[in-house]
């Protein structure tokens, strides 16, 4: 049988009951177009979250003191005053495929300038954490490895800051009181935005790590080490050699928990997209019911149009219609009706997440093999849901179905 | 000349039930080429299970049926269908065409499901000869529902011809048909058949049989009588014949 003039028959079938036609694949439209929106907003988000993560820079690595998920008494990331200035050198020494290494130390200040005061982060590193970020200045130089050795009371603000502090007038060279210490800002970074947390990373103040550790905390444990790897590959590498030095320096025997916790920027990009993985699968829950209703719909009619037309059905087997012949004609019908809900699905999909990114100002973004799996699994809907009724009407006896009325 | 139909012996038990139906017991049938037969019987007497047998709808409980030399008794379902489509033509009481479809493309039909794929251009030409032959080419794109019950039945035999059959069945083809257009209808299978087809066709009314050539009688699952026809009716003179009736009662109205 020829499968261009089954195809027509299937096409006719339909055509002659249109609503019910058309109300059977809403079903699928209905489905097919939620994921097709639902997962437009979800990789519109999950992009920019990728690029939130791609901000913090190359192949990075951060060390920080404390033990995330160790018990006791807890005091928050970076407290636990494990990590010291000995551990940053070995680091920068011993460990083969890194890069740079910065240490992190980091407080909260009011800061004076002038007749403006605000509040912000003081953070201290080394110079190369501005390489290790991928953070230009947008103004004004980095301070220098002698600046460290000497604790100058140098800073480097961000955008956030300086606006803040000085308004329209330039920054470099004028003088901001940290805790009554008075720095001179030598530079000002370009502005990165908001962070994968959600809070704005130019709303900061950047010094020497000696500085910050000798006049601002008096202390001499760091909060966390910034590590950056030669390349992607030497991540997991370098994290494990982080690992075995810290335990070594630290003393740790077998078994006992490390005090102090390495995350790489994949398992921070993880973590950062975990709930949005859980989104998917809602997303993808939520598909499988739509499609699976959808389908139950179509199996429904199909199972009514094959009652209907029972006698067109002995006709056909008494001139000679196989079968097969049969089966093909009503599964092709079952077929075309859920692919044509699925490309309806579709187009409504498309169209609804265009909307959604013009007046309600999410990104979007349409993934082609998202959209062509839509339209595979609701052609696959109508093969599973519609084979019962077709090969029900092919093993209808062509006498009985002759005599139905 | 050769055998078409050949039944030995042929056996057909229902079972419904407790109760089993001898439909049909033990026919023994030959029909030649070119042959036009009727079956006849009253309702009940085997004639339409035997018809269903001829047309390869059914299989015998018991015997062999021979149709075109090939054993028919023991086929599967699919082999059924095949001979179906390309050695018998069905012409139905109830015309049994598809609705909202062209009659070309009923027509068309059997050529549908035929073993060898018709290009088709070449189906729609051979679909239109058949309408030709039975006089309905002007009416090729018309759908049942504006064809007279005649023309539909006309419809029917023209799908019955295009796979050119070695057989022509018709289950009570006048059944629905008024007296004219009944004679109408014989007038085209007396016509197919001078042409040379074989027909069999089931039929309770005895004026209908007399255009025929041969007629069997069936009674309890039996044939019971099995004559040729002496005063075989000719449907050019019944309808010259009616026309003049018709001719009278308006003169005389």
């Amino acid at each position: 049988m020829r499968f261009l003039a089954t195809l027509r028959i299937a096409l006719r079938a339909l055509r002659r009951n249109k609503m019910r036609s058309m109300l059977t694949a809403l079903g699928i439209i209905i489905g097919v177009g939620a994921v097709i929106a639902m997962v437009g907003v979800g990789n519109g988000a999950k992009a920019q979250v990728e690029a939130q993560i791609a901000s913090l820079g190359q192949n990075l690595i951060i060390v920080w003191a404390g033990n995330f998920s160790s018990g006791g008494v807890r005091g928050g990331w970076g407290s636990a005053g494990t990590l010291t200035l000995d551990d940053f050198r070995s680091m920068a020494r011993e460990i083969p495929g890194v890069v740079a290494v910065s240490p992190e130390t980091r407080t909260g200040a009011q800061i004076a300038a002038g007749s403006q005061n605000w509040f912000t982060q003081v953070v201290g590193e080394s110079p190369e954490y501005f390489s290790i970020r991928e953070w230009p200045l947008a103004d004004g130089a980095v301070f220098t490895d002698q600046d460290v050795r000497g604790a100058n009371k140098v800073a480097i603000i961000g955008k956030t800051v300086a606006v803040q502090l000085f308004g329209e007038d330039d920054p470099i060279g004028q003088i901001i009181r940290v805790r009554q210490v008075p720095f001179v800002v030598v530079g000002v970074l370009t502005p990165k935005g908001l962070s994968v947390m959600g809070s704005d990373q130019d709303d900061v103040i950047i010094a020497p790590y000696t500085s910050v550790m000798k006049r601002l905390l008096r202390q001499t444990t760091l909060r966390a080490i910034n590590v950056q790897a030669e390349s992607p590959e030497m991540l997991t590498p370098v994290q494990r050699q982080i690992e075995a030095v810290l335990r070594e320096h630290h003393h740790i025997v077998a078994g006992k928990d490390d005090d102090f916790t390495v995350r790489n920027q994949q398992e921070i990009a993880e973590m950062a997209t975990a709930t949005s993985k859980i989104m998917r699968l809602l997303l993808f829950a939520i598909a499988c019911v739509s499609l699976i209703v959808g389908g139950i719909g179509i199996m429904n009619i199909m199972l009514v149009s094959v009652t209907e037309r029972t006698r067109e059905i002995g006709i056909r087997m008494a001139v000679g219609a196989r079968g097969r012949d049969i089966l093909l004609q009503f599964l092709i019908e079952a077929i075309t009706l859920s692919s044509l809900g699925g490309i309806l699905g579709i187009a409504i999909g498309l169209g609804s997440a265009k909307i959604l990114s013009v007046f309600a100002g999410w990104p979007t973004l349409i993934s082609v093999p998202a959209v062509v799996v839509a339209f595979l699994f609701s052609a696959a809907v109508g093969v599973f849901f519609g084979f019962y009724p077709a090969r029900k009407a092919s093993q209808l006896d062509p006498i009985e179905a002759l005599r139905y009325e | 000349m050769s055998a078409v139909i050949q039944f030995v012996d042929v056996h057909k038990t229902y079972h419904t039930g407790e109760v089993d139906v001898y439909a049909v017991r033990g026919v023994n049938l030959e029909i030649q080429a070119g042959e036009f037969v009727a079956i006849m019987g009253a309702s009940g007497s085997g004639k339409s299970t035997l018809m269903n047998i001829l047309g390869c709808l059914d299989r015998p409980t018991a015997g062999r049926y021979l149709l075109d030399g090939v054993d028919a008794s023991q086929l599967e379902r699919e082999q059924l269908a095949e001979i179906r489509n390309q050695k018998i033509g069905f012409v139905f009481q109830g015309f049994n065409l598809l609705a909202r479809t062209s009659a070309l493309e009923n027509v068309e039909l059997p050529l549908l499901y035929s073993r060898q794929r018709l290009a088709t251009h070449v189906a729609a030409e051979r679909a239109t000869h058949a309408l030709q032959i039975v006089g309905l080419a002007d009416r090729a794109d018309h759908h049942p529902s504006q064809l007279s019950g005649g023309q539909q039945q006309r419809v029917a035999i023209a799908r019955a011809l295009v796979n050119n059959p070695k057989l022509l069945l018709a289950d009570e083809p006048t059944g629905n048909l008024d007296t004219r257009t009944s004679v109408e209808v014989m007038g085209v299978f007396q016509k197919l058949n001078a042409a040379g087809i074989t027909i069999v066709m089931v039929t309770h009314e005895l004026d209908i049989a007399q255009y025929t050539r041969r007629n069997v009688v069936m009674r309890d699952g039996c044939v019971v009588s099995d004559t040729l026809v002496a005063h075989r009716l000719n449907a050019e003179d019944e309808l010259r014949q009616l026309d003049q009736q018709h001719q009278a009662v308006k003169l005389t109205a």
